[in-house]
Order: C-alpha cells, then sequence, then structure tokens
C-alpha cells in the first residue's frame, strides 16, 4: 500500500519507540506528559519520558519479559501507565489495556484470553483486584503497581512497586548498555503494538491487534487533516483501554510531539480541564452534554440581568455562530454583534469550559445531538465528529474544517477508502485495518471480506457531498411487521437530545408498533422538580412521579411529530412507552463498559415489561436485583405505568 | 452484612501492627455537673497505636468522656496519666499541642471556608512565624505556608476529596464534611486521634469509606485512635478493644468478642427482658 511505505519513510521512525527516543532527542525539554500530584502539576520532559521508559523496559527484561509477550495494564490515565505502553513496545511485547472500573470478573476473560503474564496497573484497588482472581490465572508471574498507597502489607514477592522496576532496570540498564537500542532495532512496523479488547456489545470480547504501522499511519492522517503541533496540550481522561483515548493521548501525541496531561482523578476532571486549557479536546457527546447541562442550570439560578445577556447572545450566536466559524459570509451587524458577545459572553464561557485555548474538539462514539452540536459550534469551539471504531483505529472519517455538517461523520479520512455494500453496510479499507483478531482467525475470516475491506457492521450511505452519514447498527435495524424499517438508535438518539432523557430502548423488529423504555436524567429532571415543588425520595420515586411522565410523553410526542415527516421512518412513532424504575447501568450488564445498551440483554431481563407494552395492560409490577458498585447486591421494585403517546398520521405522499 | 465482613478483612490484613504500651491511663475518673453524676468511678487504658471503642446507650456518658480525655471537662476525683505523667488541670489547647487530635459529633467546620483553608486550620499548632509575617507573606511565613501546605495536600490525597479542594464546606453532602474533619484532625498529625461518632448520619457506602479512611490512619500513621460509635458491627469490627459505659458507670472492658458475650452488655442494649 502507498500510505505504508510514507510511514517507513521518515528517518525510520515507523515504530514508537523510535518515534519516543526521536522526540527525546529533537524536543528533549519540551513537556511530554503532566499530572497533578499532591494539587501541582508536575512535568516530565519528553528526554525524562524516554529515561523512565528506558529504566521500565530494562526493569520489564531483567523480570523476564520476552518479545511477544503481553502485558496487561489497568488503571487510570497515569504517566507511567502511558510509560510503561511504550516500554513494552521498546521489547517487542503488546500492551494490552484494560478498563480500570470493569469488575475482577470481567477482566479474567481478557487476562486468560490474552495469556497475561506481567500487569503494571495503577494502585491498590486494582492490585486487590488480580489478586482475587489470581489462581484462575496460571500464567500470571509478576504485578507490578504505580501508586503505593496502602501496599506496605503485601509480601508477596511477585509484587513489586514501578520505582523498584525501575531501579532495577537502571541497574540491567548500567551492566547491559547496548541491549536496548538493540531491542528497539529490532522492531518492525508490521509488529503488533497494542491490543485494544472490543466492548463486548455482541458476545465475548475480541482482542484487536493493531500494528505500529497501523496506528502510526491514522494518527498522521489526524494530525495531518487539523494541523497539528507538537506545541498543544491533550488532557487524557478517557479509559486508556478505549481506542479513541489510545489514538489521541498516545498514537498522536508520538506523532505529533504534543503533551498529554494527566487528571488527578476522575472526579477533578473539570477542574483541570480548566487549569490545563486543552488545545485538543475529545470528549464523547454525554460529556459535552452534561457541561451544557451545568452551564444551563447555573445561568437559570442567575440574575435576571445576566439571564437576558445571556440569552440574548446566545440568540445571536444561534443565529451566525457556527457561520462564522465555517467562514461563510456574514452580514457586517451580525458580525459586530457577534464580536461583541464574544467579550461579554463567548469568550468567558469557553472559559469557564475550561475550552479557551482549544483549536479542535472531537467528539464520536455516539450521535450528538443537533442543537447540543451547534450550541458549541456557535460559542467558537470548533467541535467536530469522527467516525471509526476498534479495528480500524478509530480512523474511518473525519470533518474536514469548514465542511461541518451536523447528522455526516465527514468524509473519509486520508488514505482511506469506503464502500457501501448491497445491503447498506459500510465497508472500509486502509493502513489503519486490524491485523487479526487475537487468537480468533475465525472472527478475523468474518470480518475482512476477500476484497480486503472490513466490514464495519454499521448501516450508513455516503451523501451527494461525499460524506458518510451511519444511520443504525446493521444488525439493529430490523422491520416493522407491516415491512417498513426500524432503526432503534435512530429513534432512540432523537430522544436522547432532549435533556431530561438519559437512555432509550426502542423495540419494534418484527412488532406492529414500536415501544420504548426511557431513563431519566437525574441531574436534569432532579433540578426540574426541585423547580416545581415536587419531592421526590430517589431515582425510582422521581421516575414514577406523573409530572415526569407527562413531562416525558411531550418529548415522545414532539419526536414522534418529527419522525411523521421523514417517510423512511414515519412508520416508527412511539406509541407506548414507560419510565424505568431504575438506571441502566454497566454494573448490571446493561450496559457496556462504554455505555452501549446491550439490547437483547435487556430485552430479556425485561421482557415481563415489553410484554406488558405490546398487550395494552396501564401497568406493570417489576422487581430487578442491582448490584452496587462495592459488588453487594440489592433490589429494586416499582409498579410501572405504562403512557400512550400521541402519534400523527401517516400522509402519503404523491408518487 | 457483606460491609462488615469486608471491613473485618481489612483490619485482619493490618492485624500484624503492634500494640505499644499504656499511653494514657484513666484511673477512677468520676464527673459531676452540679448534682448530675455524669461519670461515675471509670477506669480504662489505651494504649499506643491501638483503635479503642467507647460505646454505650444514649446519655452513658460517652462524649463527656472524650471531653474528659482532651481537657475539656476537669473531673472532680479520678488521675489521668498521660505519657507516664499525671495530668494537671489542662486545656483543650494543651491536648491538641501534646498531639491529641478530634472531631465532634456535630460537625465543627467553619461553613463558609473551602475544604483547603478547613484542614490548614489543623496545622495551626505547627505554625511559628508571626501574626505579622503572615499577614505581610514575609521571611519564615512564606516557606512555612509551603510547607503546610504540602502537608494538607498529602491529607487530601490520602482523604481522596481533591475534587472539592476549593469548595466551601457548607455546600458539601454530609458524609463528605465528616471527611473533611477527619482532614483536619489529621493535618495536625496527631499522635492520638479521638472521633466522636464519626459514622452518625452516614449511608452504608459512606461508612465503608470511613472505615477504611480510619484503619488506613491507624496502619499508615500508627496513630491511636479513640472512638465513639453506635453502629455495632464498625466497632466490632475495627477496634482492638472496646469499652462499654452505661449511666455513667462501666459495665465491660475488653476485645470485641469479649464485650458481645458480656451479659451486661447485652442488658443494657438490648433491656433487662432478654
Amino acid at each position: 500500500m502507498p500510505f505504508e511505505a510514507s510511514v517507513a519513510a521518515p528517518d525510520g521512525l515507523h515504530t514508537f519507540p523510535r518515534l519516543l527516543f526521536h522526540h527525546a532527542k529533537v524536543r528533549g525539554n519540551a513537556p511530554a506528559m503532566r499530572e497533578k500530584d499532591l494539587g501541582i502539576w508536575q512535568t516530565w520532559t519528553w528526554s525524562e519520558v524516554a529515561d523512565r521508559v528506558r529504566s521500565l523496559a530494562c526493569g520489564l527484561a531483567e523480570l523476564g519479559f520476552k518479545r511477544g509477550d503481553n502485558l496487561a495494564i489497568i488503571g487510570d490515565n497515569r504517566p507511567h501507565l502511558y510509560m510503561t505502553m511504550t516500554a513494552v513496545q521498546c521489547l517487542g511485547g503488546v500492551p494490552v489495556p484494560l478498563y480500570q472500573d470493569a469488575v475482577a470478573a470481567e477482566m479474567l476473560f481478557v487476562l486468560q484470553d490474552a495469556g497475561i503474564r506481567f500487569a503494571v496497573v495503577e494502585d491498590q484497588e486494582q492490585v486487590d483486584k488480580l489478586l482475587e482472581v489470581k489462581d484462575q490465572l496460571p500464567l500470571l508471574e509478576h504485578i507490578i503497581y504505580d501508586d503505593p498507597r496502602g501496599m506496605r502489607h503485601y509480601t508477596q514477592t511477585f509484587i513489586h512497586d514501578i520505582h523498584e522496576l525501575m531501579e532495577m532496570g537502571r541497574i540491567h540498564d548500567r551492566n547491559h548498555p547496548d541491549f536496548l537500542n538493540a531491542e528497539v532495532d529490532k522492531g518492525h512496523y508490521d509488529d503488533v503494538s497494542v491490543m485494544l479488547y472490543t466492548s463486548g456489545t455482541t458476545g465475548k470480547p475480541k482482542g484487536v491487534c493493531q500494528t505500529h504501522a497501523a496506528f502510526i499511519a491514522a494518527a498522521q492522517g489526524g494530525v495531518q487533516v487539523d494541523g497539528m503541533t507538537a506545541d498543544g496540550d491533550i488532557l487524557s481522561y478517557l479509559p486508556m483501554a478505549w481506542v479513541g483515548d489510545h489514538l489521541f493521548s498516545f498514537a498522536q501525541a508520538m506523532v505529533a510531539g504534543f503533551a498529554i496531561n494527566c487528571p488527578e482523578s476522575g472526579d477533578t476532571v473539570m477542574t483541570d480541564l480548566r487549569e490545563i486549557g486543552p488545545t485538543y479536546y475529545f470528549a464523547p457527546p454525554r460529556v459535552f452534554e452534561s457541561l451544557l447541562t451545568q452551564v444551563m442550570i447555573r445561568m437559570e439560578d442567575a440574575g435576571a440581568l445576566k439571564r437576558r445577556i445571556f440569552h440574548y447572545f446566545m440568540d445571536v450566536a444561534k443565529r451566525c455562530g457556527a457561520e462564522i466559524l465555517d467562514g461563510k459570509p456574514v452580514s457586517f451587524t451580525d458580525r459586530f454583534i457577534y464580536g461583541l458577545g464574544n467579550i461579554l459572553v463567548y469568550g468567558p464561557l469557553r472559559n469557564v469550559l475550561g475550552l479557551s485555548r482549544v483549536r479542535v474538539a472531537y467528539t464520536a462514539g455516539a450521535a450528538i445531538g443537533p442543537d447540543l452540536f451547534r450550541f458549541y459550534r456557535s460559542i467558537g469551539i470548533n467541535l467536530k465528529q469522527f467516525y471509526g471504531q476498534t479495528e480500524t483505529c478509530a480512523y474511518v472519517c473525519l470533518q474536514p474544517n469548514g465542511e461541518i455538517k451536523l447528522d455526516s461523520v465527514g468524509r473519509p479520512a486520508p488514505g482511506v477508502e469506503i464502500k457501501i455494500a448491497d445491503n447498506g453496510e459500510v465497508l472500509v479499507k486502509g493502513p489503519m485495518l486490524l491485523k487479526e483478531y487475537y487468537k480468533r482467525p475465525d472472527a478475523t475470516a468474518e470480518s475482512i471480506n476477500a476484497d480486503g475491506y472490513f466490514m464495519t457492521g454499521d448501516a450508513g450511505f455516503i451523501d451527494e457531498d461525499g460524506h458518510l452519514k451511519i444511520i443504525d447498527r446493521a444488525k439493529d435495524v430490523g422491520k416493522l411487521k407491516n415491512g417498513a424499517m426500524f432503526a432503534p438508535n435512530y429513534i432512540e438518539n432523537k430522544l436522547k437530545f432532549f435533556q431530561h432523557i438519559k437512555e432509550v430502548v426502542c423495540f419494534g423488529h418484527d412488532r406492529d408498533m414500536v415501544c420504548a423504555f426511557v431513563n431519566i436524567d437525574m441531574g436534569a429532571v432532579g433540578n426540574w422538580a426541585e423547580r416545581r415543588g415536587i419531592a421526590y425520595s430517589g431515582y425510582t420515586d422521581l421516575a414514577g412521579k406523573p409530572e415526569v411522565l407527562e413531562l416525558i410523553r411531550q418529548c415522545v410526542e414532539e419526536v414522534n411529530a418529527a419522525l411523521v415527516s421523514d417517510s423512511m421512518v414515519a412508520d416508527s412513532q412511539i406509541h407506548r412507552f414507560l419510565v424505568l424504575h431504575k438506571e441502566l447501568d454497566p454494573d448490571d450488564d446493561e450496559l457496556t463498559r462504554t455505555r452501549k445498551v446491550r439490547r437483547n440483554f435487556v430485552a430479556e431481563k425485561y421482557a415481563v415489561l415489553i410484554e406488558a407494552l405490546y398487550s395494552g395492560k396501564a401497568s406493570q409490577f417489576i422487581e430487578t436485583e442491582v448490584k452496587f458498585e462495592d459488588g453487594r447486591r440489592g433490589k429494586v421494585s416499582a409498579d410501572l405505568k405504562i403512557v400512550d403517546a400521541k402519534t400523527y398520521p401517516i400522509v402519503k405522499k404523491a408518487a | 452484612m457483606n460491609m462488615h465482613s469486608e471491613v473485618a478483612q481489612l483490619s485482619q490484613s493490618s492485624s500484624h501492627k503492634k500494640i505499644g504500651g499504656v499511653i494514657l491511663d484513666l484511673q477512677n475518673i468520676s464527673l459531676r455537673f452540679g448534682g448530675v453524676k455524669a461519670l461515675t468511678d471509670i477506669s480504662f487504658d489505651i494504649r499506643e497505636h491501638e483503635i479503642r471503642a467507647i460505646i454505650g446507650p444514649n446519655g452513658a456518658g460517652k462524649s463527656s468522656m472524650l471531653n474528659v480525655i482532651n481537657g475539656v471537662y476537669h473531673p472532680q476525683e479520678g488521675k489521668i496519666i498521660f505519657r507516664g505523667q499525671e495530668r494537671k488541670k489542662m486545656e483543650p489547647h494543651m491536648a491538641a499541642s501534646q498531639g491529641i487530635a478530634r472531631t465532634f459529633q456535630n460537625i465543627a467546620l467553619f461553613k463558609g471556608m473551602t475544604v483547603l483553608d478547613n484542614i490548614m486550620t489543623g496545622r495551626i499548632t505547627k505554625m511559628k512565624s508571626t501574626f505579622v509575617e503572615h499577614a505581610l507573606w514575609f521571611g519564615r511565613a512564606r516557606n512555612e505556608e509551603l510547607e503546610h501546605r504540602r502537608k494538607v495536600e498529602e491529607v487530601i490525597d490520602f482523604l481522596e476529596i481533591q475534587h472539592i479542594r476549593k469548595t466551601p464546606v457548607g455546600r458539601l453532602p454530609y458524609g463528605l464534611q465528616k471527611r473533611v474533619e477527619l482532614g483536619r484532625a489529621l493535618a495536625a498529625e496527631p499522635s492520638m486521634l479521638l472521633l466522636d461518632e464519626p459514622m452518625a448520619g452516614m449511608n452504608v457506602e459512606e461508612k465503608q469509606d470511613m472505615c477504611r479512611f480510619i484503619l488506613d490512619v491507624n496502619d499508615q500513621f500508627g496513630t491511636t485512635i479513640v472512638l465513639i460509635e453506635h453502629d455495632m458491627g464498625v466497632v466490632m469490627d475495627i477496634s482492638d478493644r472496646v469499652v462499654v459505659l452505661d449511666y455513667g458507670k462501666k459495665i465491660g472492658d475488653g476485645v470485641p468478642d469479649e464485650v458481645k458475650n458480656n451479659e451486661e452488655v447485652i442488658r443494657a442494649y438490648l433491656g433487662a427482658g432478654h
């Protein structure tokens, strides 16, 4: 492939370790990583990072880590964990990041599947999880931890402090000064650089093996499209096991040479965001949504004058903000008022959000609401969407500057080829495709067709401007009894754009009408209820309030009104719905760790509710077992009311 | 309950800590307020590095006992021997400078101040520079404050409250306020920590967190902990020894298992009929 050649070209920098040592040479004193520790941001320069990676790699080698071994990385985004990733690659091993909030039993499969001998983890919590399942992991030999807190009494000889490991490495390096350079030189761009497990929306997770060449190609493409430079900053706060974080915080940082910043803890991300003021920001839609919700809630509490100024200028921004950002012609008066608004409202607002310095912000992973998307663009934040999956290094389509469309995911990225199959499935080809699924030749063969295209499993089409539009998961797209297309995600997303609705699951395949489960957004609806003096004791209580049901009914009917105007989906109007008595939760297996609904599981678990929806009952009693974060179990029960929503008659267009 | 077994596991894992000699010996303490007898002839001791619980029904005199220990109340009779020396009449601030810190049953924080500032007040006994130096941010005040701030940050890190560092305490939920109060006590780097119902009004999860912090403090810093608590499960799981008061008298003293099976204790808790 021509693209691979260009990867290998510049100074032979075709593996991540080589890139790291290159940066250490050319910009040794520039910041590479930051972490907030004891309330103060600590900086590591590229040469310091290279030093530590060296020690880590030598330390691992001293412990017996070999070429081809897999090493598990479990924890929040920590500089040492990112360094470990490169250290492992130096030795020709494969880092396998795991989702840090998974319980031990969930990790077990991946740890077994990948044949993990070494694990580098963040803290005591993760060590405990590994110890819990250690007897089922006969291959596991060494556990290395980063944070020594609470680890004093662990006397097991196979548990090591990461600083001990580095010290060991330093000694090893002194005794064998040529060892590591030789190991790095053995690295080839066709070696697997990382193994990322798919979230397992369907069946068991699969290990996606990506090569250095693939991730470097994907990163170079992204860097090229957005003109990213070495003086940037990114806040790395999304799970390291997720392909997006690996692309943005690892691969692109390595390729472009910008700095990654690790927040103090998961709860401080908002403060850290403001302090760092990243130039490059990635967040799934729900983060942008909760940011906006917070702003709106705070605005409602503000004084009348402030509120009026805010709303006046937000109207202006809505009218012309996005156009100004896209460089389209806008009248002089609008430009002037927008400039004024920039000083009074948009600028301070961007500052509050921590997005003052952002050059490019990305969102992906789920559909983003048009209002939400427009809001950020209209206040001058260059928010864009991209499309990709673990198997394609999260790199298929990008929205180029100035060509932003709300409902498309943009044009094919440099080097990527896209084709739509006859059944509407999106097929992609390019240098960023997976090498294989780990130990699953059957799955590899299934996902890549004879012409070398990867089958994404998403249904979509390419519009007249050459932009890709995604409708739904190909396998989720079903048919109603009358033969009309039923794309559940499409409807659910429309509903989720309402701030009061957090999650929706629609049913309708092989049925004569569409019904839905709704999860309310506790923050937004709670605030709404407070303002109306509606007393409630918790989620279950609030979800059952007649006022809330009425509120949700209005949302559903609005969506129905929108659906009826689009002939493709007019039949998918929601006839009946209920508000679930508990939030769907990954701990109860209802959502994946990336918070996608596991549709079939939910349908099975709540079969009695679906039955009630379709049998015309007015209410249904349900009792559900829930798992708390600490592993305890409890029961939630409620008598759920089922609400009929107004649907609109379909007006057949004259053919 | 699951929570208790988990906490029990925790306390077992740290059971190899060293319990030292007696550091505080209370002998025949009696305390009266006018005609009301709050404490009658109570004797017990507290050893170094142990977790010592004081339990008893409402009005048993637990908080009075704590107040005697840190010098708020002065018993009419009895001797208090602290680190081998008989203690004369003492004021609370003297207790503080001797390394005794405490938290309160009703949270006593400065509601309008941030978490950081509240915890900083715990460092007050360690500050040496003068008011003027502080006001002018001059001389040793500067270095001193940096040093104190570092210590406070360690406490914040230890208690995992980074996200509320700059939040006014009054805006925090109850469980977190309790944690901040513990933080302020810890900032004083005490050798003995008095906790007055640290888990009152908390939900199960918050209690579990608090238990973990108490055990961690005891384990990592070797702090002696004197604890008043109503939740029997918690007390039995985390304390090394328990003293039981009822109507101002001591009715039991010993390791949790002994106390649990003590007839008189059972009667005091469950009523005479049982």
